[in-house]
């Protein structure tokens, strides 16, 4: 690494579960530092109780998210020089979610809510019977592919003010899966999807700000897949079947 | 003060729908009651359209306009993005709405003054 030229006076939310304050750090700046970089560098030479959450470095496990400067973003792939103007840092903990500690939050709500948008496999076959082909550029199947590199990050989770407004409210990620399990030829599950994706906290909360369409870092569009859903749920209702 | 999570332009695009929207809300009743002076107090509704040549009144009325045209295009769009195929560019077609608003309320405007 080459030399730091100067120190980057950085900000980090301290505390446990609702209680906590920013505390400031001065930290090395080098070119190309992420984020990650930064919070790695107090926990590791200033003060080793700093808890926070990663493991590729790579944006691959889509587990090291914070808010960084108030903004939602993957830490390892966010560049420092990219994102503190006037060199402020402020890093805190993702929103919408629970504070374990310090940046860790409690991902639980995030997770538990894919599962009630029944955003989960609806097996169709057995492993006895034949594999199903699936043709890649088929036009539902193109439907699917276009959430599937979804890595679980939250950030849309974060962004979204509807989450933030109301509890219950699935959230984009959640709602996103649901539409890729949708058009998945493989899922059984259609029906069940659009029940669970139709109720209180379902898609039709959704305000289309594009909050999550515009902080995912993998560019994924949670609000077109909720659009989608949208219309299915409406065309399902208009044909008495939910 | 915007929050940093909320300054992207589809944000600013609802925060533009939401807020022309409680403002005509807020206006309409003030409308009728002033329509309603015609068949009450035809003075009064004469005094009142006499109040409505003076140049700011005519300037609020253009901004009137907008906000009712942002409303109109900008509900469109919503609802073209909810029940249409989607189109992608969503920030185009929202800067579109507040561009075709200005035109329209600018051309109300100068037809008026
Ligand atoms: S578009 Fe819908 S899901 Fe996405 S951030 Fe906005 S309200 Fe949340
Ligand atoms: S949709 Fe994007 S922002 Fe949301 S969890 Fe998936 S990868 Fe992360
Ligand atoms: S550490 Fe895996 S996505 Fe950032």
């Amino acid at each position: 690494m080459n030399e730091p030229v100067k120190t980057r006076r950085v900000s980090i939310w301290r505390g446990e579960g609702e209680t906590g304050q920013f505390e400031t750090y001065d930290v090395p700046a080098y070119d190309n530092q992420t984020v990650l970089d930064v919070v790695s560098h107090i926990q590791h030479y200033i003060d080793p109780s700093l808890s926070y959450r990663f493991a590729c470095r790579v944006g691959m496990c889509g587990s090291c998210a914070m808010m960084v400067n108030g903004e939602p973003r993957w830490t390892c792939r966010t560049h420092v020089n990219k994102v503190a103007g006037q060199d402020v840092l402020e890093i805190a903990p993702l929103r919408n979610l629970p504070v374990i500690k310090d940046l860790a939050t409690n991902m639980d709500p995030f997770f538990d809510k894919w599962v009630k948008a029944e955003a989960v496999h609806h097996s169709s076959a057995s492993r006895d019977e034949e594999m199903m082909v699936v043709l890649p550029d088929d036009a539902e199947r193109k439907k699917a592919d276009a959430g599937i590199e979804c890595i679980n990050c939250a950030v849309c989770y974060a962004a979204c003010d509807t989450v933030a407004g109301n509890a219950d409210y699935l959230g984009p990620a959640a709602l996103q899966r649901a539409w890729t399990l949708y058009n998945d030829a493989r899922d059984a599950g259609k029906q069940t999807i659009l029940e669970a994706v139709s109720g209180a906290g379902g898609c039709h909360n959704c305000h289309a700000q594009g909050g999550c369409s515009h902080y995912c870092p993998n560019e994924l569009n949670p609000m077109q897949a909720i659009a989608g859903l949208k219309q299915a749920t409406t065309r399902a209702m208009l044909k008495g079947k939910l | 003060m915007i929050r940093p999570h909320r300054r992207h332009p589809l944000f600013l695009a609802f925060l533009l729908h939401r807020t022309s929207g409680i403002l005509l809300a807020l206006f309409l009743p003030v409308h009728f009651w002033v329509l309603s002076l015609a068949l009450t107090d035809a003075a009064a509704f004469d005094g009142f359209i006499r109040f409505t040549d003076l140049a700011v009144v005519k300037l609020a009325e253009g901004l009137l306009i907008f906000l009712l045209a942002v409303h109109i295009f900008g509900g469109l769009r919503l609802m073209a993005l909810e029940w249409l195929p989607w189109t992608a560019m969503q920030k185009q077609l929202a800067a579109g709405a507040i561009a075709l608003s200005c035109f329209v309320s600018a051309t109300f405007f100068l037809q008026v003054i």
